[in-house]
């Protein structure tokens, strides 16, 4: 049995735009529980002589070139979008100022 | 003084300048953003061309589309380091990203990729120079930090009357801009200024630019939006507790830095005067009026959850590697103008003016070509500078070069040309009418030297003008200068004026 219940599953997925299907919300709370209880063992562990980290290997200054790459066309980056207009992705009216 | 909106710190009239920092002294923080023209963006690989066709240089990386990762440009780093150390900073020797969590359009990720309280570039200064009634006043101004980020993508409000947020509709997104590598300059508070703060601030954004443009790091153009900036400023009575600050954003040129200062201070003042508060907020500067309006209020802070950016891993850069990059930086502009002021033997007036006129480099160019430093000077500054001016193009995209400038004055020392034939020969190269020579040879210029032509010329002169003849013979030499008009007038002035002027006292036997 999940500690996460279907409602609190559909509401993630209303907030992360994901239409999923009834039979998907037990799947997603099934799995999220999963990795709560993986970060709950962390909680466990962590203490105040452990350091935070960041990242989990210790490596630095990994870059790329400054060089031009192909990127998406603009047909294949708007596909996905719920709206466009005049090439553009459209979004609802924003309330708050710029 | 008239009505005030206690509920917004309004007020509708100003004090004016002097009556508002006659009573306080204003503390300016300015936070500034400069896009840097690396190839690339500053995760991945799409162009960062400006002007490009919407959504046409996006990828998964810059669409924040799951599972993409960012990867750091490396030029974006260096050109960081470079700022950093032309801005005397320390250079992090270990540093992060960090997530800056928001909700707006802009960002597809919903947060920014930017620094968080590990800046790679931290603890700097910049030396400004203001002129005061006293004369040039030296004002360093404290840089906190120097730090990365990435820009944001355009919105465009439809719908509504305004075109602006509020009324609008809906908003269309354009993420081309998305993800181009963004430096934020941030300065210490500056205090002390008094009444100099609008000065100072200007004079700190564009000697900033000056750096940035030495650097070539960017192409700095604040009409553009490659960099902005934002004014932070709060008054206080003097020897008082700092005032709440507002910070004044859309701050689009050089001149609106100083004007959205000054009028800042004059709106605190009035508020203050009238019994009101300053509110800790967002305000809009509008280039038309001066004015800023009041923006989102700031008084329950922002909370952008920060955090350390786990798709990317530290900044580290190695001593080495900060020393080959001090290595590649230019002469700073402040240096250069002192050499050059030193070297030309002119003032900081008439350097500003050369800078003001683009000439700096043409000059500097005709000099290694070989021409005096005065004569390069006069060519560029004077005649075509006027022709540039005439024609509304720029002083380098006129068709004369420093080497032709270096033809035309060894003409005029060997005295085939003079100033008012150069004239003509600048004009005809400007014409595309050929080479020096050609245009020499194509238009017959050149000086008459023949002294028997010039004694016709002259005689000639006397003749339509006895009376003045009469009149030099007497004595009255200052008149000889209407037979050299004359003269210069029939050989259509390829004739040297004081040759003209030494053969025709001699001609009327007339001593100086
Ligand atoms: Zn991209």
């Amino acid at each position: 049995m999940s500690s996460i219940t279907r409602p609190e599953v559909a509401h993630l997925a209303r907030l992360a735009r994901l239409d999923l299907a009834p039979e998907e919300l037990d799947h997603y709370a099934e799995q999220l529980d999963v990795i709560l209880q993986s970060v709950a063992r962390i909680s466990e562990v962590a203490a105040d002589d452990i350091p935070p980290m960041s990242h989990p290997i210790p490596m630095v200054n990994v870059f790329r070139d400054d060089v031009v790459t192909p990127g998406i066309t603009r047909d294949e980056a708007l596909a996905a979008a719920p709206a466009q207009e005049d090439d553009r992705f459209r979004v609802p009216r924003i309330l708050d100022e710029e | 003084m008239s009505t005030q909106n206690m509920t917004n710190g309004e007020v509708d009239v100003y004090l004016d300048y002097d009556e508002a920092i006659g009573g306080y002294d204003p503390v300016i923080g300015l936070e500034t953003h400069v896009e840097l023209g690396t190839n690339s963006k500053m995760w991945c690989g799409c162009s960062t061309n400006f002007g490009a066709d919407s959504n046409t240089q996006v990828c998964p990386v810059c669409l924040g589309l799951p599972g993409s990762m960012p990867v750091v440009n490396r030029a974006a780093v260096e050109s960081t380091i470079r700022i950093g150390l032309a801005l005397n900073c320390t250079i992090a020797e270990w540093c992060r990203f960090a997530r800056k969590n928001y909700f707006y359009p802009d960002m597809p990720k919903d947060y920014q990729i930017s620094q968080y309280d590990e800046p790679l570039c931290f603890d700097g200064y910049l030396d400004v120079t203001v002129e005061t009634p006293d004369g040039p006043q030296v004002v360093r101004v404290e840089i906190e930090r120097v730090h990365m980020e990435e820009d944001t993508g355009k919105l465009t409000h439809a719908g509504g009357a305004t075109g602006r947020i509020h009324g609008a509709d809906y908003s269309l997104v354009d993420y081309n801009r998305a993800g181009i590598p963004l430096i934020e300059i941030v300065t210490k508070p500056v205090t002390g200024t008094g009444r100099l703060a609008p000065e100072v601030a200007r004079a700190y954004v564009t000697e900033l630019r000056n750096v940035i443009i030495a650097l070539v790091v960017s192409d700095a153009r604040m009409e553009e939006g490659s960099m902005r900036c934002d004014v932070n400023l709060s008054i206080a009575k003097p020897g008082a507790e700092w005032g709440t600050r507002s910070e004044t954003k859309n701050v689009n040129s050089l001149r609106s830095v100083e004007r959205a200062v000054r009028s800042e201070i004059e709106r605190q003042a009035s508020v203050l005067n009238n019994g009101g508060r300053i509110i800790q907020e967002t305000r809009h500067f509008h280039e038309d009026t001066g004015r800023s309006t009041s923006g989102r209020s700031k008084e329950q802070a922002e909370d952008y959850r920060y955090f350390p950016e786990p798709d990317l891993v530290p900044v580290a850069p190695s001593r080495e590697w900060v020393e080959e990059l001090r290595a590649t930086m230019p002469e700073m502009p402040a240096v250069k103008r002192a050499r050059l002021q030193a070297e030309w033997n002119i003032n900081e007036f008439e350097l500003q003016s050369l800078a003001n006129a683009g000439a700096i480099e043409l000059v500097e160019a005709t000099i290694a070509a070989g021409v005096d430093a005065a004569a390069a000077r006069k060519w560029w500054t004077g005649e075509l500078l006027r022709v540039a001016n005439e024609t509304g193009v720029e002083l380098d995209s006129l068709t004369v070069t420093p080497d032709d400038i270096k033809q035309v004055e060894a003409l005029i020392a060997s005295g085939s040309l003079n100033d008012k034939l150069a004239r003509q020969v600048f004009d005809g190269l400007i014409n595309g009418e050929g080479t020096v020579d050609e245009v020499v040879a194509k238009r017959g210029l050149a000086v008459v030297s023949d002294d028997g032509a010039l004694l016709a010329a002259i005689d000639e002169a006397l003749a339509a003008s006895p009376d003045v003849a009469e009149k030099i013979k007497s004595g009255k030499i200052q008149a000889a200068g209407a037979i050299v008009g004359a003269v210069m007038k029939t050989t259509k002035g390829q004739a040297d004026a004081a040759k003209v002027r030494t053969l025709l006292l001699e001609r009327l036997g007339v001593t100086e």
